[in-house]
């Protein structure tokens, strides 16, 4: 066991998912041609002023009330200075000594992650260096962001890795974030020190900046974390310093350092009045809270007794939850778990999502009447398969579907009996096997009428046939 | 040229069918005419014939966006920049039937009190060829005062529509922080700056803030409740008005100001006023504050000014290079402001000086509250001189910055202020008379403003 412990806290920016910029009215759209949604206000054109976009408050509250937050009645924006050729203002819009939401907490496999505090900011534009140009894309600035600072909780690139997907979840159920990390729409930063065990005061931080997937975050951090215990057992000290991730060397390498700290020099933003944030409009926030990830897998697992990792196909996406709720609140509560495994095994490998869109492959209706089949005994569980993919092919009466594919379940005694006693006679000497007392061959003989009848025999009643046949 | 009109007359004439457009007409030949470089740019737009402004010609400064148009602040930086949108007040003095003109001269984005300090020269003053017209609005003022416009737009930090109007013989509004929309006006000092009208006559820059007052969703500090209008205040009599007097802050006028000021109180007293003592115990403080919070927002401001997306860019090898080859090109008094406010924002001096100019910020507002209730407006000169000669104030900024203590305490606390042209011996130079309001109470200025003469 190492002598030392790593310490970690996370800062996510989640655009909020209103659509629309935070402080005009332009919209705020991934894949849009560059520079194409941009107006004076977020180009920063002289005499524009900011205007905040009230809905995204409210989103924000939403995400912060699903994340244990107190709201602060009256918070405030604040100017970030500095010069850049993304940050249109010279200065960026944010929330600096009062933010809006603040003391969250996350509980991470019966572990608390305590939320320090969600602010709200406008994105900068986005750069790109084209040989020896630096092009700007003003469609992106004033997007409007969410960052979500925690306290230096985590212990793990592992724990890093769960709290964020955690958080991902949180936000995409409640609507806040469509969580899209390739669109940069949940982008995290990690502050990785390490510390002798013991030891309770903090070591030199390093910033680790814009890593955007799960899996480099959690290697980025283990990285780092290796590199820091070597300088220091090396007898070296650790620099305050900002690093990015060679996905492609698997190695931290520094952007900035200490030196180029800046002075921000936050001072109010005197365009923007106080956020006011009544006590009515907490309460409109909290009410609009849908069931909760953790809540959601913990009843899932109850209801259909699965484990969590079982169940977390059904929570990883909003939309998938609210078709299972749909689904189960359909069909008798006998066939809950025979559905949920449907679910799990047929439907979700056809989920597609695109952020807080997720397209089911079928509709609720049409796939709780199968089901229903299913349930009677109209078709079984092969045949029900079939059904399904004609359904996911656009048909929309299953029963229909069964009945012009002839998938229906043989339940007519005679032609069972019929075919038992042909499956017997075809083969006599396991026939022989069976009244020797070797019953086990009664499995075989199933199997054979089963696959005569293209399997849509019902086994209960083959069973009983041949039993008789066999006598 | 025939005699120029009143704004209040021209509409009135439009209304009865006169041209619309042969007020604009005049007003842009007088502007181009104009030796007193009280414009930067003109060009005439054309007057509507209806509306509470038909047929009007109005000058803009020329840190007000009017869309398609040139828009300097009298900056290099913003020398070839046209603005592509209007600013609100400037869409709604067109929306009542207004011309425009051009754009006026100014100190370099409202920095300064004499229209000296504009990358393109200094406006004159009207009368007087060795004195400076006031600022930074002075180009509006001086256009005001020559005739060439009966009303103009000016912006208003600390005294910028105000002390020119003083120095002008023009009236000068400097509106309720908040009444006027800034949207479209280039920022200087945001939690003080103010959209005002000057004009020839009382009621004519009542009815000008009458068309650009009230509530713009697209700035969010812009004051909510619906506009009342004030114009009718020209008819209200100043009978049982109570004029507060900061006696302990007039000291610094010269004899000249006083006599004016006491001839302007002595007119009031004679219509029925009544001139009661107040005191302002915060206000000398003003300059010290004003010194801060204003420099401290013009250093954020102005940091758009990089050469990255518009106006002036001076190439550099890499992106911090251009940003300070062209900030380079900022006057003198930019500089200087820019390198205060960011020293007051700066770690280690925020709360000193940022923090502590906040603090004396709301004492002068609440002595304002204390004064009011013992009085309906407070009264002082406009400013302690009159026009001072150009140069004057060259070598030494803090005399220049003391010249405003009249003017920093009404902006500072958010309140209506007017100055009117007071009561001048013959040959005199003009000298303003500022009445202050509680928040909202622009019509009481008017009561007592329209009972002064515009200096001809």
């Amino acid at each position: 066991m190492s002598d030392f412990e790593t310490v970690i806290g996370l800062e996510v920016h989640a655009q909020i998912a209103t659509g629309r910029k935070l402080f005009c009215r332009c919209r705020a759209i991934f894949d849009a041609p560059p520079n194409e949604h941009v107006c004076p206000v977020c180009l920063g054109l002289p005499g524009a002023l900011p205007v905040v976009d009230q809905a995204a408050v409210d989103l924000a509250l939403r995400a912060g009330l699903a994340l244990g937050c107190a709201v602060r009645a009256r918070s405030v924006f604040a100017r970030k200075s500095y010069f850049y050729p993304d940050l249109a203002k010279g200065y960026q819009i944010t929330q600096y000594e009062r933010p809006v939401l603040e003391h969250g907490e996350l509980v991470i496999d019966a572990r608390t992650v305590r939320i320090q505090r969600i602010h709200l900011e406008e994105d900068a534009a986005k750069s790109s260096h084209v040989g020896a140009e630096t092009r700007v894309d003003y469609g992106r600035a004033g997007s409007p962001l969410m960052e979500i600072v925690t306290h230096p909780d985590l212990r793990s690139g592992a724990e890093a890795e769960a709290y964020l997907r955690e958080l991902r979840a949180v936000l995409l159920h409640v609507g806040a974030c469509d969580g899209n990390l390739e669109q940069g729409s949940f982008r995290c930063d990690a502050n990785v020190s390490i510390r002798r065990r013991g030891d309770t005061t903090l070591g030199a931080r390093v910033e680790l900046k814009n890593i955007n997937s799960f899996r480099f975050v959690r290697q980025a951090i283990e990285h780092e974390a290796a590199r820091q215990r070597a300088v220091v057992s090396a007898g070296g000290t650790i620099d305050q310093e900002t690093r990015g991730w060679d996905e492609g060397a698997q190695t931290t390498f520094v952007m900035r350092s200490k030196e180029d700290a800046h002075d921000y020099r936050y001072f109010p933003d005197p365009d923007l009045p106080v956020l006011r944030c009544s006590e009515a409009r907490v309460e409109a926030a909290r009410a609009a809270l849908p069931e909760l990830p953790a809540a959601l897998r913990a009843r899932l697992m109850a209801e259909l007794d699965l484990d969590a990792r079982q169940v977390e196909p059904l929570v990883a996406h909003p939309g998938v939850a609210r078709f299972v709720d749909e689904v189960l609140a359909a069909v008798p509560e006998g066939e809950r778990q025979r559905v949920a495994r449907f679910v799990l095994n047929e439907v979700c490998p056809k989920v597609e999502t695109e952020g807080l869109r997720a397209t089911l492959p079928v509709p609720v209706q049409p796939f709780v009447e199968l089901m229903g089949l299913l349930a009677e005994g109209k078709v079984h569980a092969t045949a029900a398969k079939e059904v399904f993919s004609f359904l996911v092919a656009g048909e929309r009466d299953p029963g229909a579907v069964v009945e012009r594919e002839g998938l229906g379940q043989i339940a007519d005694a005679e032609g069972i009996a019929a075919l038992a006693r042909e499956a017997v006679a075809a083969h006599p000497a396991q026939a022989e096997q069976y009244r020797d007392g070797k019953t086990k061959v009664l499995g075989f003989f199933v199997g054979q009428v089963m696959k005569a009848s293209q399997g849509r025999a019902n086994p209960q009643a083959v069973r009983e046939a041949l039993i008789e046949a066999l006598a | 040229m025939s005699e120029l009109a009143s704004a209040v007359d021209l509409v009135a004439a439009v209304h009865a069918g006169q041209d619309a457009d042969a007020a604009a007409r005049e007003a842009e030949a007088r502007a181009e005419a104009d030796d007193r470089n009280a414009f930067l740019h003109v060009g005439r737009t054309p007057a509507g014939s209806t509306g509470p402004l038909a047929g009007v010609p109005v000058a803009l400064k020329d840190n007000l966006c009017q869309r398609d148009t040139p828009t300097t602040c009298a900056s290099k930086l913003l020398e070839d920049w046209v603005a592509p949108y209007d600013a609100t007040a400037v869409a709604r003095v067109r929306a009542a039937g207004a011309a425009l003109v051009g754009k006026t001269n100014m100190d370099e984005f409202g920095m300064g009190s004499s229209t000296e300090h504009s990358a393109f020269g200094p406006a004159l003053h009207p009368r007087d060829d060795e004195r400076v017209p006031g600022g930074s609005s002075g180009g509006s003022a001086c256009a005001v005062a020559r005739g060439v416009v009966p009303v103009a737009l000016g912006t208003d930090t600390g005294g910028s529509v105000r002390q020119p109007a003083a120095f002008c013989g023009v009236f000068g509004l400097k509106p309720t922080y908040g009444a006027v929309s800034r949207y479209g006006l280039v920022a200087f000092g945001s939690s003080l700056d103010v959209v005002g009208p000057l004009a020839r006559t009382a009621r004519d820059a009542a009815r000008v803030f009458d068309v650009i007052a009230g509530h713009d969703p697209r700035d969010a500090t812009s004051l909510r409740a619906p506009h009342a209008l004030t114009e009718p205040g020209c008819d209200d009599s100043p009978r049982g008005l109570r004029v507060g007097v900061p006696e302990a802050l007039l000291e610094g006028a010269t004899d000249e100001v006083r006599a004016a000021f006491d001839a302007a109180l002595a007119r009031l007293r004679a219509e029925g006023a009544e001139v009661v003592p107040v005191d302002l115990p915060h206000a000398k403080l003003s300059v010290s504050v004003y010194y801060v919070l204003a420099t401290a927002e013009a250093s954020s401001n102005l940091a758009r000014f990089d050469g990255g997306r518009y106006g002036l860019r001076v190439a550099g090898r890499d992106p911090g290079a251009m940003v300070r080859a062209t900030r380079a090109h900022f006057g003198a008094e930019v500089k200087r402001r820019i390198l205060l406010g960011t020293f007051a924002l700066s770690a280690g001096y925020h709360d000193r000086y940022y923090g502590q100019a906040q603090r004396v910020r709301r004492a002068i507002a609440r002595d304002y509250a204390a004064a009011f209730s013992d009085c309906d407006v407070v009264a002082t000169p406009t400013a302690p001189t009159v026009a001072f000669r150009r140069g004057e104030h060259a070598d030494d900024p803090l005399a220049m910055y003391l010249a405003d203590l009249y003017t920093l305490p009404a902006s500072l606390a958010g309140l209506p202020a007017l100055s009117a042209p007071a009561p001048v011996a013959s040959g005199g130079l003009p000298v303003g008379v500022q009445f202050v309001a509680p928040a909202r109470q622009e019509r009481t200025l008017f009561a007592l403003g329209a009972r002064f003469e515009a200096a001809s």
